[in-house]
């Protein structure tokens, strides 16, 4: 094709090649506030559930690690929240392909993986305070404890670790339509969140459950981040897991995007 | 119908002058088509369509539902590849046409998110572009200050596609394209919507809107392209099309007439009905003439159609014979 020198170059600006401008993503964060089912599941049940199960005097007090039971539980419904709240924003893009905002968004300079990381930093703001509101509701209770620097570093690692889900999120966003993703994220994760420990102890299981609740997507992402209360021996599995399943997350939501966005 | 010719002759000159040797200082055409085909399986959408539209032309692309318009338009936004031909937007491929904020598109239904205001939107998208018009203005130019802060999802047909068009005016494209803009609105709406657009243009702006309906046609563009199962069948000004859609109808009675005889003898498809043949032709008097003298044929009736019967003879679909000079007129080669 022909493309003769005109006189028809790009305006300059800071954000002029299709990159990630920081409104875009207070705006995609307003969106996801004013969703109220989203706002319910990912700030109210994850607060509410640490209420139900890390205030329970028969074992609450009881000795892990460097902490107690309570603790555990803590960072356990700090993660199932942030895993809903990460995965509830990538998934997003399901309403937004049906809406054909996706569409939209190609006629404009914003380059694809722009999207994808708007999508991601969004969610990340909602799992940031899904996770800040469980510990703050927790630290009300006073039942918690642990060390000052494991309430620190459990809590980032929570978070930064709850990215793994963004990916699952525009995955399943891309896979499935709009009308029932939600539906679907909210069974499929509370099935992950069985299965990573983080309603039950792994140890309550039946032996053969155990191992097979090893392979699924939250166990080596939960044992990481209660690593730092429990002390307990470090496992590559752990990191396997995790790494694999980030693998297989991102892979799936590349295969889709691509798919999505080539020109036909 | 020489005027046709004449056009696609100054088209073509146009074209070979675009394509291969930049003008020094000068513009190359907004949008420039050469013998784009696409296909979906084995549905020919477009079928060798060649067009130029210079700057600042005001360009109506009518034809009938499934006539290629939506892909011709996703085509020029690079959001379809031709499968074969070539597509330019100013000279250039039109993926980065569009990274650079020359071309916006109104496009059909849908591309707004319910859960933002109206604000919010034209906020949203104006980050999304280098550099942008005020989004206070352009709200004021597509009449929507009033509905700054409603939510997208509460607003009527009319109001959202007002909003998308603020969104296209946002980067000031030197193209802006407009995909049956007004399909939903009412008389009123759709008024105010083209007093709007008419504003715009005399700006300066190149506009190509595709459009089914013929007064909208007729009214707002300076040129017509009328386009029938992915060919164009005529291109040229309100006028000349309409002189030359304008045909007239040819009736006659003609017992146990045999319809492949008369269309070959005609030269044009015939109608049979009982014992009355009908004939949609603009070359009344030779047909009128041929069925006189060469056939049985009498109670001859010669009836001028109006505009929109002349569209939709133009558009119809078995009229592969009597267009075939109009077909090759429009640049479609």
């Amino acid at each position: 094709m022909n493309t003769p020198a005109v006189q028809l170059e790009p305006a300059g600006s800071r954000w002029a090649r299709g990159g990630v401008h920081p409104a875009l993503v207070c705006l995609e964060v307003r969106r996801l506030v004013r969703n109220r089912r989203t706002l319910l599941f990912t700030m109210v049940v994850p607060a509410m559930f640490y209420l139900i199960f890390g205030l329970n005097s028969s074992y609450a007090a009881n000795r892990d690690g460097s902490g107690n039971v309570s603790a555990s539980v803590l960072i356990s419904m700090a993660l199932y929240g942030a895993v809903l709240a990460t995965t509830s924003g990538g998934a997003m893009v399901s309403i937004e392909r049906a809406a054909g905002w996706s569409r939209q968004l190609r006629i404009t300079p914003l380059r694809p993986a722009a999207y994808v990381a708007i999508k991601m930093a969004s969610s990340m703001v909602l799992g940031a305070a899904s996770v800040a509101i469980v510990y703050v509701v927790a630290a009300g209770t006073g039942k918690p404890s642990m060390p000052a620097w494991v309430w620190v570093v459990t809590a980032v690692l929570v978070w930064a670790g709850s990215l793994l889900f963004a990916a699952f999120g525009l995955f399943v966003g891309y896979l499935l339509p709009s009308e029932n993703v939600m539906q679907v994220i909210g069974f499929v994760l509370m099935l992950f969140s069985f299965g990573g420990g983080l309603f039950i102890p792994l140890s309550q299981f039946a032996p053969a459950l155990r191992t097979l609740a090893r392979f699924t997507p939250l166990y080596g992402l939960n044992e990481l981040v209660h690593d730092p209360l429990t002390r307990s021996p470090f496992s590559w599995t752990w990191v396997a897991n995790l790494v694999v399943w980030l693998a297989v997350f991102t892979a799936g939501a590349v295969w889709r995007f691509r798919r999505d966005t080539a020109r036909v | 119908m020489a005027r046709f010719v004449d056009r696609a002759a100054r088209a073509r000159v146009r074209g070979a002058v675009t394509s291969s040797t930049p003008v020094p200082g000068g513009c190359p055409p907004a949008v420039e088509l050469r013998d784009v085909h696409k296909h979906f399986g084995q549905v020919a959408a477009v079928a060798g369509v060649s067009l130029d539209v210079q700057p600042g032309e005001v360009v109506a692309y009518l034809g009938p539902n499934g006539a290629g318009k939506t892909t011709t338009i996703d085509m020029i936004l690079g959001l379809a590849r031709p499968s074969s031909g070539t597509v330019a937007v100013f000279g250039l491929d039109p993926t980065v046409a569009v990274r650079r904020g020359l071309v916006s598109a109104l496009m059909q239904g849908g591309g707004l998110l319910k859960d933002l205001t109206v604000a919010e939107t034209l906020q949203y998208t104006s980050h999304l572009f280098p550099s942008t018009r005020p989004v206070a203005e352009v709200m004021q130019r597509a009449g929507i200050v009033a509905i700054a802060d409603r939510r997208v999802g509460r607003c009527s047909g009319g109001e959202q596609q007002r909003l998308r068009f603020a969104m296209a005016l946002l980067p000031d494209p030197k193209l802006l394209l407009l995909d049956e803009p007004t399909q939903g609105m009412d008389v009123e709406a759709r008024r105010g919507f083209w007093a709007a657009i008419r504003q715009d243009a005399s700006a300066g702006r190149t506009i190509v809107f595709a459009t089914h309906y013929l007064e909208e046609a007729d009214a707002y563009a300076d040129r017509i392209v009328l386009l029938r199962k992915g060919r164009i069948v005529a291109d040229g000004t309100a006028a000349e099309v309409k002189a030359m859609a304008a045909g007239r109808t040819v009736r006659a009675t003609l017992p146990g007439a045999d319809r492949a005889e008369l269309t070959r003898l005609l030269g044009t498809d015939v109608e049979v009905r009982g014992d009355t043949i009908i004939v949609h032709t603009p070359n009344a008097d030779d047909v009128a003439r041929k069925l006189l003298n060469e056939t049985a044929a009498f109670d001859l009736e010669i009836t001028a159609r109006g505009l929109e019967d002349a569209f939709v003879a133009l558009t119809a679909e078995p009229t592969d014979l009597p267009l075939a000079d109009v077909t090759y007129g429009g640049g479609a080669q």
